[in-house]
């Protein structure tokens, strides 16, 4: 058992931290949050200079050879700082998918120009029907001449109008949520009969309506077995939602010492009101719930590369406590902090709305809750 | 003791109905049901209409343009208007100072103020919190000093709600520095339009413009726009604060939003059958069910109490806790129902105007900003933490 960093994941957090600290501030997020694109691409550049981008790749594929760890570290400080640029839908989510199941030619392709800070990317895995079963898929994909067409509607893709590269979860095969049939295709962001609509999210985050009429590609943009993605894509969001577990920690941490800081110095009834016992006692829940949340999310970083049915279990685990944990902190977070906790302009607001996303994100409590206990 | 409505009271929720049926505008009814905030227009439309049909304060006297309706008859007049998507109408005027004017108010103020607000043609807001005075109200600092027949104002307000919209203030000012906190603030009704006077707006988590801060700077309000007595208004304002409190529970719109959440759970799939179908969220649906049935039943006792002539009492606080609590979980849950469709959010979807096709279903946004600017409901009113603490030394004796 050992709970310590090595040295080159200390001197990852010091790099991140120190980025968050003293180039992302709330002002700056909140102009970032409401630009055109919704991010920096000046940001994304420097991610790839201090070697962020590449951090959980190998060092085979153009990476450095890090793992969960080393995204912990990362999407932790990233979650202090609510960081908009799209670093969990292009590394996390595609790239991992690309690095772990990709062929050699996709992986040459994608993983370097990742790294670089070249090429964004997305996934499409939800649907509008389908809520939280991944297999509930109405797109389909019908082999045609070499390759394939694919036509659907894929619901609520984050960072899909930056992305060079989207991957698409479609049917080959089978019905309406069956296990089997279903494959993955790396589909062009400006691909012919790819439409998008483009909005902004409440947790300040840019995601797409991504509709595809008739969409060609080749044989070569088949990632994984065809018919047999299903465990792919699951592994995906298991991955997934380990890194915004650790984004949620990072989060509720601020939550924390804000109010925290919010009870010592707020004055009321002639005492700073951190000197009434029913509040103290909501701060030391908060507390407990923050390192709580902490422990599921280390937990299940530790063991998300373990064969599926840990993984899984051990992932659904994490996501219900840091769904709790989350939704305590954010809203006692709210309350404490009164009316100022209702205004925009203090960020309190803004880690409340993307703690309230989180939950939803790749499954809420209730799904996690179920998952867990059938498992 | 018996539950059922009688004969006459089903006749008068009958005639609630065809009115309401005949006379609510379509437009804004959607408006209200979507979750959106009304415009002032919207409200005052409402409010106009109401006022045609002499029903726009139903709790106030006879005398002073009410309705002479029995504590029950409001309440079903209430829920028939939740249940039709009825506009919230604007509170300041008609459930909060007018009360006060009628009761403590000179012949002069009661002619002047309450006719405009009865028809909905002047707005009102309330000036009480102050950066630091929150739950500690009474440690209030803006000042109103004496100068010849005016009162000069300085200070500062916060969170106060449709200033923007306001034509008048009722205001807590500081007019003595002397003795008990509570004993040296007067009840001021002061002309927004007064110079000195600066609104500025403050943006909430939802991204809507409902509060504002509100500075006076050597503001001159005449002596007669005092309330009753120097140095008596915190006697007015716990008086305002006590009254109508059954209403503050919110049940028929929780109600109706609970009807809402069925509905809207019924249409959204999971694994192809309806949420309804899944016993964790169905159970939790069924949850704020039974805890509005509490809430219900707990407004009508003390509705009944009133009926027989004693006044809310200090039990308003369970009403006002529990009430907001259950919105917020309504809230919450509508929120759930709409999965990765809670989070496309436009401001722009809110406007007059907009048609677009909504992203996800129609509701979903609605549903998000409830969630959201319904998180103030804990905070505002008296905060739920103050409430309890009135129970426990005003009930409990602790």
């Amino acid at each position: 058992m050992d709970f310590n960093f090595t040295s080159e994941q200390q001197l990852l957090q010091e790099s991140v931290e120190r980025f968050i600290q003293d180039e992302y501030d709330f002002d700056t997020r909140r102009k970032l949050a409401g630009s055109d694109d919704g991010f920096s691409r000046d940001n994304w550049a420097k991610f790839a200079e201090l070697g962020w981008l590449g951090v959980s790749f190998s060092e085979d594929d153009g990476g450095f050879g890090g793992g969960p760890v080393d995204t912990m570290i990362v999407m932790e400080a990233f979650g202090k700082g609510l960081v908009t640029e799209p670093y969990l839908p292009t590394v996390v989510l595609a790239g991992g998918l690309v690095s772990r199941h990709g062929s050699d030619a996709q992986k040459a392709d994608i993983i370097p120009r990742i790294v670089e800070g070249e090429l964004m990317m997305a996934f499409a895995f939800a649907e509008p029907h389908g809520r939280f079963n991944l297999a509930d898929l109405h797109t389909t994909a019908t082999a045609d001449g070499g390759g394939y067409v694919i036509s659907g509607h894929k619901a609520v893709v984050y960072g899909a109008a930056c992305a060079g590269k989207i991957i698409v979860s479609a049917r080959t095969g089978g019905d309406v949520r069956d296990s089997d049939g279903v494959s993955l295709f790396i589909v062009d962001g400006d691909a012919d009969g790819l439409s998008r609509r483009d909005y902004r999210t409440v947790d300040g985050l840019r995601a797409s309506e991504v509709t595809l009429d008739n969409v060609r590609v080749g044989a070569d943009a088949v990632l994984g077995p065809v018919g047999g993605a299903l465990p792919l894509i699951e592994e995906a969001i298991d991955y997934g939602t380990v890194a915004v577990c650790a984004e949620a920690v990072g989060a509720m941490k601020v939550l924390h010492d804000a109010t925290h800081e919010y009870l010592k110095t707020r004055q009321q009834f002639g005492q700073p009101i951190g000197k009434f016992q029913v509040l103290q006692h909501r701060m030391v829940d908060m507390f407990i719930n923050y390192e709580e949340a902490k422990s599921m999310a280390l937990m299940a970083t530790l063991r998300v590369d373990d064969e599926p049915a840990v993984r899984a279990q051990a992932v659904s685990a994490a996501k219900v406590q840091i769904g709790k944990s989350g939704r305590f902190v954010g809203q006692e977070s709210v309350q404490l902090h009164g009316g100022m906790g209702m205004t925009d302009e203090l960020n309190v607001g803004s880690y409340f709305k993307r703690l309230t996303m989180i939950e939803v994100l790749f499954g809420n409590t209730d799904y996690h809750l179920n998952k867990y206990a059938a498992a | 003791m018996d539950l059922t409505f009688t004969e006459d009271e089903q006749a008068f929720r009958e005639t609630v109905r065809r009115f309401l049926a005949d006379e609510l505008p379509q437009d804004l009814a959607r408006k209200t049901e979507g979750g959106w905030h009304l415009e002032k227009e919207d409200v005052a439309r409402w409010n106009r209409i109401l006022h045609a049909k002499g029903w726009s304060a139903p709790a106030w006297p006879e005398e002073y343009g009410g309705t002479g309706w029995s504590p029950v008859q409001r309440y079903i007049f209430n829920e028939e208007c939740a249940d039709a998507w009825a506009p919230i109408l604007s509170p300041f005027g008609l459930s909060m100072v007018g009360p006060v004017i009628y009761t403590f108010g000179s012949d002069e103020q009661k002619a002047k103020y309450l006719p405009p607000i009865l028809s909905g043609e002047t707005f009102w807001c309330q000036g009480y919190s102050e950066p630091g005075s929150g739950s500690d109200l009474a440690s209030l600092k803006t000042r109103a000093v004496r100068d010849g027949g005016d009162y000069v104002v300085n200070g500062h307000k916060i969170w106060t709600t449709q200033a923007h919209w306001a034509d008048m203030m009722f205001c807590l000012v500081r007019t003595d520095t002397e003795g008990k906190p509570q004993q040296g603030i007067s009840f001021l009704l002061i002309d927004m339009t007064s110079p000195g006077i600066q609104v500025k707006p403050i943006i909430t988590i939802d991204g809507s413009h409902s509060v504002n801060e509100v500075f006076f700077d050597d503001v001159r309000v005449p002596v007669e726009n005092l309330i009753g007595q120097e140095g008596m208004g915190w006697t007015y304002a716990k008086f305002l604060l006590g009254h109508e409190r059954t209403l503050i529970a919110g049940v028929s719109v929780s109600k109706k939003r609970i009807a809402q959440l069925k509905r809207i759970a019924g249409a959204e799939r999971q694994n192809g059958a309806s949420l309804l179908e899944d016993t964790s969220f169905r159970n939790r649906v069924a949850e704020a069910e039974i805890s509005l049935q509490a809430l219900e039943m707990t407004s009508l006792r003390s509705l009944a109490s009133e009926n027989a002539g004693k006044g809310p009492g200090p039990e308003s606080s369970i009403l006002k806790i529990r009430g907001s609590e259950l919105q917020q979980t309504i809230s919450g849950l509508l929120v759930e129902a709409v999965g990765y469709y809670a989070g496309p959010y436009e401001l722009e979807r809110f406007e007059d105007g907009w048609n677009e096709e909504p992203i996800g279903p129609d509701y979903a946004q609605g549903s998000m900003a409830m969630h959201l600017y319904g998180r103030a409901s804990t905070i505002y009113g008296g905060s739920n933490e103050i409430q309890r603490n009135v129970i426990a030394k005003m009930i409990l004796g602790l």
